[in-house]
Parts: structure tokens; sequence; C-alpha cells
């Protein structure tokens, strides 16, 4: 009896000591992510995650790691200057994004957002140069990156009564609740073809209505307002059912001037400015 | 051979009982002030129903305290002084049901029939508190009773047919008596048509189908304890609610109960009863058969209660006490699923009632205390625990769009006391009742997500914030008779405070499509209401019989607001004649303009109106066997009218010819006749 009491003891503490041990291991990096493709060149092979294992139109989290192809090491110095392209018939431009950095508590990933804000067709497509430095040595990978068209509005390209052309994104939610959603959207003006500076200080109005459902609305949103920590804009979304929403807005600069987007009435039943959820 | 001795005497006894029972209604004395027995044992009774094989809801119909809102020819939710189902606590013996309809389309008077039951009792106010809290009354549908007494065989056959909407109804219940056991089987099967109102115009989308099946069994485990297993199933489908713009699909209930119960234990204690119950509503809402809606919706709602309560009754000296004990746990589930026209779209889904759990604790106590017969005080006391979960995040979250704030769960103490004093002297009896009384908010009320009502063309949202109704009453009656009259007036007064209704809320805009706009459950600081009933019998010879009940209800907020569903001046008056086995009745039901309707609710103005209804019955014994025939005319004038309480002014039925017949036969070896 008590011979059996202490092998199980032992059996007990082995495994216990165990499983203590593989809590040590380091957490996988890429935990949560998945895999969109790989660039390579002679030296290192990027990989780009992201949560779905896709790149998508509007706004996207994108998450880097570079491979030393000899040794299979990630890089933990890495900096990135990164550049995506859309190679249209007639001209090529960049769109919004934001710089590269180490993802807090990681040791070789590195994270940023680009906003996609037209999808490919079978004669342009979107390519992303990606340059860096690490060891000391800088380099560059670019290939294509497949950005397929969404079913439903997540970014919109418009021109504002001052003229210049404002893109609005969809960040969250990405996984839209019956409840009162964060919100948040990214809001950039075009410079010029290469630069999409994010817009501060604006405001957006937000109406979410279910056009399939004679145009009703919800309660207790909260429009959207400007913040400085990600440089995004905030506000709460209430989604009372399931189903397709859109969220009417309206755009209002610093003075609340409005550059775009009307208000929903019982004569006007939609917005020229919206974006759109379905869940 | 003493045993049977005892055995016969116990069955006299409860035979004695029964037949006092019987007399109970027509009886001075016997009704509580504001109580009112509709019928004693069986309910389905040849002699004195005018049409016998009536609904559950045409029986509570002729109690003059209670009146029906009607959504179609089915299901009619009874209302007491003027005030509904979340009012009220309506009970299948002491049993809690709750219908699983968001809606209202199934008050749990619509998942029993007469076929199942032997009396129907409405109190009003504050004594009816027994099984529950209450503010307006409460209606408590005894189940059939069985004794040991007069083993053999025994049952019935019923037909029935009526021409305005071909209705069908058929039923059969046998019973079987042993000395130590009993078993009882009964069913009951109505089918109808579209109905037709006055001037032969059909109403669309009234028909409905019910079966309802229910069974007892008994054991005499000894001469004092007895133990009744019973069940009820009931199921009603393709059910039109022309009022509404939905219909339902299927409605049922499985309603199980086991109870045990002990007499005489001691000279003081006289009965110790306990019973266990479980029931499960299913209700489906339908708009498939109607031809034009603007997006399909399919609206599934199911609720479970499980519960129990415990009474003793107790008599010392001139004391006559009850003590209740009663608790129940329950479900309440409904959802909404709209299927856009766009089939690629997703479908949108929402919880309208986000699975919320109800428990409530109760005790109640009475004591009535009777002096030389003349003078009778009664006093009652209530406490309860009472509190909801939300158990679904999905509809937690849902709710909190409204009130960020809520917590899922949520506790309430509510509390009840009644006193009333009854003086009798020579032919005259006096009554004077004063209660107290709060009740919780009902799971619409408190968590109700975008219920629409056709009726003021609102969507609905539930506040789980809200405090506890409470009402203060009072009740004073007159009786007076005499070997041929008798005449007895009642006015009750309800001063309600947090009364729980609807209140705009013009920033919230409408789910439902061609709704006008959001009402929030909020509370009024206070509403009056005030309910006043005169009756008058009168038996000029043993064979003529007139009958007339008058009643006027009153009820408005601080504003003198008018509040809805209030009952406007009512009359009902009967002329019967008898003769050996026939029987004949000529009755007028009627009502005063409803002038004051509540607009912000959506009613308008009523018209009056009176219809003429007209029976005869007539009974042939075969042997020790019974044949009943009973036919009769409702509406002979064939008006079109509807009353105050026909949701969207639904006109009711025109002219009904009908007959109803039975046979009972009987087997029993009869102790006693």
């Amino acid at each position: 009896m008590k011979r059996i009491i202490v092998m199980a003891v032992a059996i007990v503490s082995i495994f216990t000591y165990a499983c203590k041990k593989e809590e040590t291991t380091p957490v996988s990096e890429t935990a949560g992510l998945k895999k969109v493709q790989e660039m390579a060149n002679d030296t290192n092979t990027v990989e780009i995650y992201t949560t779905s294992g896709a790149l998508q139109l509007g706004y996207n989290d994108v998450y880097l790691r570079i491979r030393d192809n000899a040794t299979s090491e990630y890089a933990k110095d890495a900096a990135f200057d990164w550049m995506p392209l859309m190679h249209m018939m007639s001209m090529t431009h960049a769109c919004p994004k934001s710089q590269v950095q180490k993802v807090a508590g990681k040791e070789t990933l590195y994270k940023g957002y680009l906003v996609f804000q037209m999808p490919e067709n079978a004669s342009e497509r979107w390519t992303l140069q990606l340059k860096y430095q690490t060891g000391g040595n800088s380099f560059t990978v670019e290939d294509t990156v497949a950005v397929p068209n969404s079913t439903r509005k997540r970014v919109t390209v418009v021109t504002g009564t001052d003229s210049k052309k404002y893109i609005i994104a969809l960040v969250s939610p990405e996984t839209p609740q019956v409840a009162v959603n964060d919100f948040k959207v990214g809001l950039f003006t075009m410079e010029n073809k290469m630069s999409f500076p994010v817009v501060k200080n604006f405001a957006i109005d937000i109406d979410p209505r279910m056009p399939s459902m004679g145009n009703h609305g919800s309660p207790n949103n909260e429009n959207l307002s400007y913040q400085s920590a990600d440089s995004l804009y905030h506000g709460k979304l209430s989604l009372t059912m399931t189903g397709y929403w859109k969220i009417n807005m309206m755009l209002k600069n610093a003075d609340s001037d409005v550059l775009k987007g009307e208000a929903v009435t019982e004569e006007n039943e939609a917005s020229s400015l919206f974006l759109e959820v379905e869940f | 051979m003493r045993r049977i001795g005892i055995m016969l005497w116990i069955c006299l006894l409860s035979a004695g009982f029964a037949g006092a029972q019987d007399t109970l209604p027509d009886s001075l004395f016997s009704v509580k002030l504001g109580e009112v027995v509709v019928s004693s044992k069986p309910l389905i009774n040849y002699n004195k129903q005018s049409k016998p094989l009536s609904t559950l809801e045409e029986y509570l119909e002729q109690t003059s305290r209670v009146s029906m809102v009607k959504r179609g020819n089915y299901a009619w939710e009874p209302m007491v002084n003027s005030m509904s189902s979340e009012r009220l606590n309506v009970t299948i013996d002491g049993m809690h049901i709750f219908g699983a309809c968001t809606d209202k389309m199934d008050p749990i008077t619509s998942y029993v029939d007469v076929s199942n039951l032997s009396e129907i009792s409405v109190s009003s106010g504050q004594q009816g508190a027994e099984y529950g809290p209450t503010i307006g009354g409460a209606i408590d549908l005894s189940r059939t009773k069985h004794d040991f007494c007069n083993p053999g065989w025994s049952g019935s056959v019923d037909m029935g047919y009526e021409s305005n909407a071909n209705l069908f109804t058929a039923g059969a219940a046998v019973k079987y008596i042993h000395s130590r056991f009993f078993a009882a089987v009964d069913f009951m099967y109505r089918d109808a048509g579209n109905y037709k109102a006055g001037k032969r115009i059909t109403v669309p989308f009234s028909q409905y189908t019910k079966y309802n099946l229910s069974s007892t069994l008994g054991w005499k485990l000894n001469d004092n304890n007895t133990m009744v297993a019973s069940v009820i199933f009931d199921r009603a489908k393709d059910v039109g609610y022309p009022a509404l713009p939905m219909d339902v699909s299927r409605a049922r209930a499985a309603i199980a109960s086991v109870q045990h119960l002990v007499e005489n234990i001691a000279p003081v204690l006289r009965s110790w009863e306990t019973k266990l119950y479980y029931n499960n509503v299913l209700h489906e809402m339908d708009d498939t058969k109607r031809p034009v809606v603007p997006i399909h919706m399919d609206m599934p709602g199911w609720t479970s209660t499980y519960g129990m309560y415990s009474k003793i009754k107790a008599e010392k000296g001139r004391h006559d006490m009850t003590f209740n004990l009663n608790a129940y746990y329950n479900q309440s589930k409904a959802e909404m699923t709209m299927y856009p026209k766009d089939t690629a779209e997703q479908i949108m889904f929402m919880y309208t009632w986000p699975d919320v759990r109800t428990t409530y604790a109760g005790v109640f106590a009475q004591d009535r205390i009777t002096w030389n017969q003349q003078h009778i005080l009664q006093y009652s006391a209530s406490a309860g625990f009472h509190r909801n979960t939300v158990a679904d995040d999905f509809g937690l979250n849902s709710l909190r769009i409204f009130y960020p704030e809520m917590n899922a769960g949520k506790n309430r103490v509510v509390l009840g006391a009644n006193t009333s004093y009854t003086y009798r002297r020579k032919n005259m009896e006096y009554n004077v009742a004063a209660g107290y009384g709060q009740r919780a908010p009902s799971v619409s009320e408190g968590y109700g997500f975008y219920l629409f009502n056709s009726f003021d063309r609102y969507d609905y949202i539930g506040n789980p914030n809200l405090k506890n109704e409470q009402s203060i009453e009072a009740e004073a009656g007159i009786t007076y008779k005499i070997s041929k009259l008798k005449t007895q007036a009642t006015v009750s007064y309800f001063h309600i405070l947090n009364y729980i209704i609807g209140i705009p809320n013009p920033d919230v805009l409408p789910m439902t499509i061609g709704a006008s706009g959001v009402r929030e459950y909020k509370s009024l600081s206070a509403v009056n209401m005030v309910n006043a009933e005169w009756s008058v019998e009168y038996k000029p010879h043993p064979s003529w019989k007139t009958k007339a009940a008058l009643t006027y209800s009153y009820g408005q907020d601080k504003q003198r607001q008018n509040l809805p569903l209030i009952r406007p001046f009512s009359f009902r008056m009967s002329l019967a004649y008898r003769i050996k086995s026939l029987e004949l009745e000529l009755a007028v039901d009627g009502a005063a303009k409803q002038k004051a309707y509540s607009k912000a609710y959506g009613e308008d103005l009523t018209p009056a109106y009176a219809v003429l209804n007209f029976s005869a019955g007539y009974m042939f014994f075969i042997e020790d066997h019974r044949l009943y025939l009973r036919a009769g005319v409702e509406n002979i004038a064939d008006t079109y009218y509807s009353t105050f309480s026909d949701w969207n002014n639904i006109p009711r039925r025109g002219r009904n010819f009908y007959v109803n017949i039975s046979f009972a036969f009987d087997k029993k070896k009869v102790v006693k006749e």
C-alpha cells in the first residue's frame, strides 16, 4: 500500500515537473496568427501573417518575421520600411500604412497596418515591397499580394467638400456582436499618390441601419472621435441583431463642417458615406 | 367490517361536502368578498351552463369580474378588475405556468380545457395572493378532484357543433374507481374554421385546432394519506390570430404534477398538501400563410417551470388558518429570426426574451376568525424572494445596448397583506377589505427586447431597473338575500404605485417595419382604478329565474389620462324557464359606449352594443345513464360589434347556432344516493 502511494506521488511529481518545464519554453511567437505568404531573397525569408491568413480589402493588421535561410533563426533586431503599391493600367499608387514596429512581449514578431483602398483585378495587382535591416545589413524583398474584393464595404474613398480625397476604413469590430461594439475607424487623406497621412481631430457621426428590415436603426451609438494613442477614431456601435448593417456616416472637419455624408431621414434612406458590416 | 364502516362514513361525509359545494354559488354567505366561483364540479355542467362544451374562455367570460382580451377566436387573455396577465396570478391547481409567447398569444388558460376542470376561482386583489404576488387578483383553475368512493366505471362522450366557424367539438372521458386507487383520462378535440362576424362578414385567419389530453391517477396509501399524479398535454396547431400580424403554427404544453395529501392529522391540523410540478410550453409563431408580409420571420418561444407548494390548513376554536409555502424556478426564452428578401444576406437574429431565469420562493399565511356565524375577520400576509437572471450572454449584451450598467441578476423582495371583515345580520351581509401588495415586473417588462405591440404599434423594450409595482386597495360589498331575491353590490378601489407601462422614447428608432416608435417600460408614479358591480337574481316562481349584472370600471393616471383596456359600463341579463327536464334561457349581453379610452395606447371609441342569445336544454334518463342535449343560438340578431378589449377592434362572432350532446354512463356501485 505504502509503495503504491510513493509511486503515485513520484508519478504525479514527474508529470508536474514535465508540465512546468513545458510552460517555461516560450509560447509560439505567432500564436493566433495564420501565415499569408512568404517572400524570400538569397539570405532571408520574410513571413507575412494576419489573424485570418489572408489580406483583405480595407484595414489589415499585418505581422512580419524574418527567417535566416541558412540557420532558420528569426531576426530579433530588424527594422522595416514597407511600401504597398497598386499597379493600375494607367498609374501606380500606394495606400495608407503605419510604421512597422516590434510587437510588445515578442522577440521576433513585427507589426504594422495596411489599408488597401481598392481590390485587385485580373490586370491590376498589389505588390508589397519590404526593405529591412538586420545584423547591420539592408535587404529587400518584393512580391505581389492578393487583395480580393470584399462583399461588404470595409473601406471607402470619398472626396470632401474641401476637394480633398479621404479614405475611411473599418478597423473594429472585426467580429461584430449583438451588443454595443467598440467601433474603430481609420481616417486618412490622400496628399499625393504615394502619401496618405492620418487625419487628426476630425469627427465622424454614425447612424447604423438595416436596409433589409425597414431601414431601422439602433440606439445609444457613440460618434467617432480621434484618439491620439493609436491615431484612430473611436466610438460605439450598437447592433441590435445579426445580419447586414449599413453604417451611415457624416465626416466633419475640426470646425464641424460636414465634408461628406448626409443625415438619414424618412426621405433620405442612406448617406453617400457609409461602411458595412454583416454577421 | 369496521374499516368499511369508516370508509362509508368518509364517503358519506365527502358526498355531503361535495353536495354542499355544488350549492355554494347559490347560497348567500358562501362566497368570500370579491371571490366568484364560476362553477363547481364538474365544470361541464349541463344543468348550469347554457353551452356546456364552451371553451374555457367562454366560461371565464361569464363572470362579471373577468373580461377577455381577444386577438382572434382562440386563446383569449383574461383580465380581472381590468388588469391582465402580468398583474394577475393565473395558476392551474396552484401551479405556476408561463406562456411562451412574447405577444401574449398563449395565456395559460389556453393550455387547459374545461374537460379537465371542476372549478375556476376568481379572487380580487390581495385575496388572490396565496400562490404568489399579485396586484389585480387571481384565477385558479382547479382540476377535477376524484375520490375513492362509489367504485366502478364511469365516463362520458361529448359532441358539439357550432354553425359559425364550423366548430366541431368531440370529447371523451373514462374513470375507474377502486377503493384504493382511481384512474381518470379525458380527451377533448376542437376544430374551427374562420368565423363570421355579424352581417356574415368572414374574419380570415381565425381558425384553430386544439387537442387536449389529461390523465389523473390516485392512490390511497391509507385512510389519511393520498397521492395523486396528474398530467395534461395540450397541443394547438394552425391557430389564426386575425388581429395580429402573425399566426401560430404550434403551441404545446406538458403539465405534470405529483401531490401528496394528508388529512385529519390531528384535531388542529386538518390537512397538509404538498405538490411538486413541472411544465413545459413551446409556442411557434408563423407568418407563412399571410399573403403579404414585409419580412418573413420565425418567432419561437419556450418556457419551463419547476415548482412546488406545501400547504397546511389548520383550525382551532374560531380560527381557520392556511399556511402556504411555494416556490418555482422558471426559464423563459424567445427568439426572432428574420429572413431578408436577398437570400445572400445573413439572416437577422435576436433574443426577444434573453433566457431569463426566475426564482421565486414565498410564504403566505392567513387566519379567518368567525364569531357566532355573524362576524368574520380575515387577515393574511405574504412575503417572497424573487430573483431574475439573464442566463444568455448574447441576450445580456443586447439588453446592455439600452442599459449599459445592468447586471445579469436582480433580486427583489415582494410583500403583501390583506384584511377583511364581514358582518352578517338577518338577510344582510356587509363586507369591507383593505390590502397592500407588490409584484415584480414580468419577463417582458423587465427583459423584453423589441416586442411589437400591434395595438399601439410600438416596439417595447424591457427595463431591468423597474421598481416593484405596489398596490393599495380597498373593497366594500353589501348583499341582501330573501327566498326569491338575491342582490349584491361591490366596489373596489386600487391605488397603484410605480405602475408599469410603456412610455415612448422618441430618441430610439423602432425595429418592426411599420411601427410608430419605441416604448420603454417605465413606472408611472400612481394610477387609480375603480371597479364596481351590482347583480340581482330573482326567482318569482320555481320555474322562472332572472338574473342581471352591471359592471363599471374606471382607470386613470395622476394626470387624469385614461389607462388602456378599462372596461366601460357593461351589462348581462338573462331569463330562464325550467320545467321538468327542459330548460330555456334567453340572455342579453351588452356594453355602453367606451368613452374613456386611451388614444395614446392605440384605443379608439368602441360603440355601444347588445347581443341576444337563446338556448334550450333537455335531459333524458336511460336507466342510470344520462343523455343531455343542449342547443341554442348566440347573437340572434347577427349584430356586428366589437368590445373594448378586442385587439385592433376585431369584430366578435355573429349569429351562431350550436348543439351539444353528451352521454354519461355510470357503472358504479352507489354507496349513497
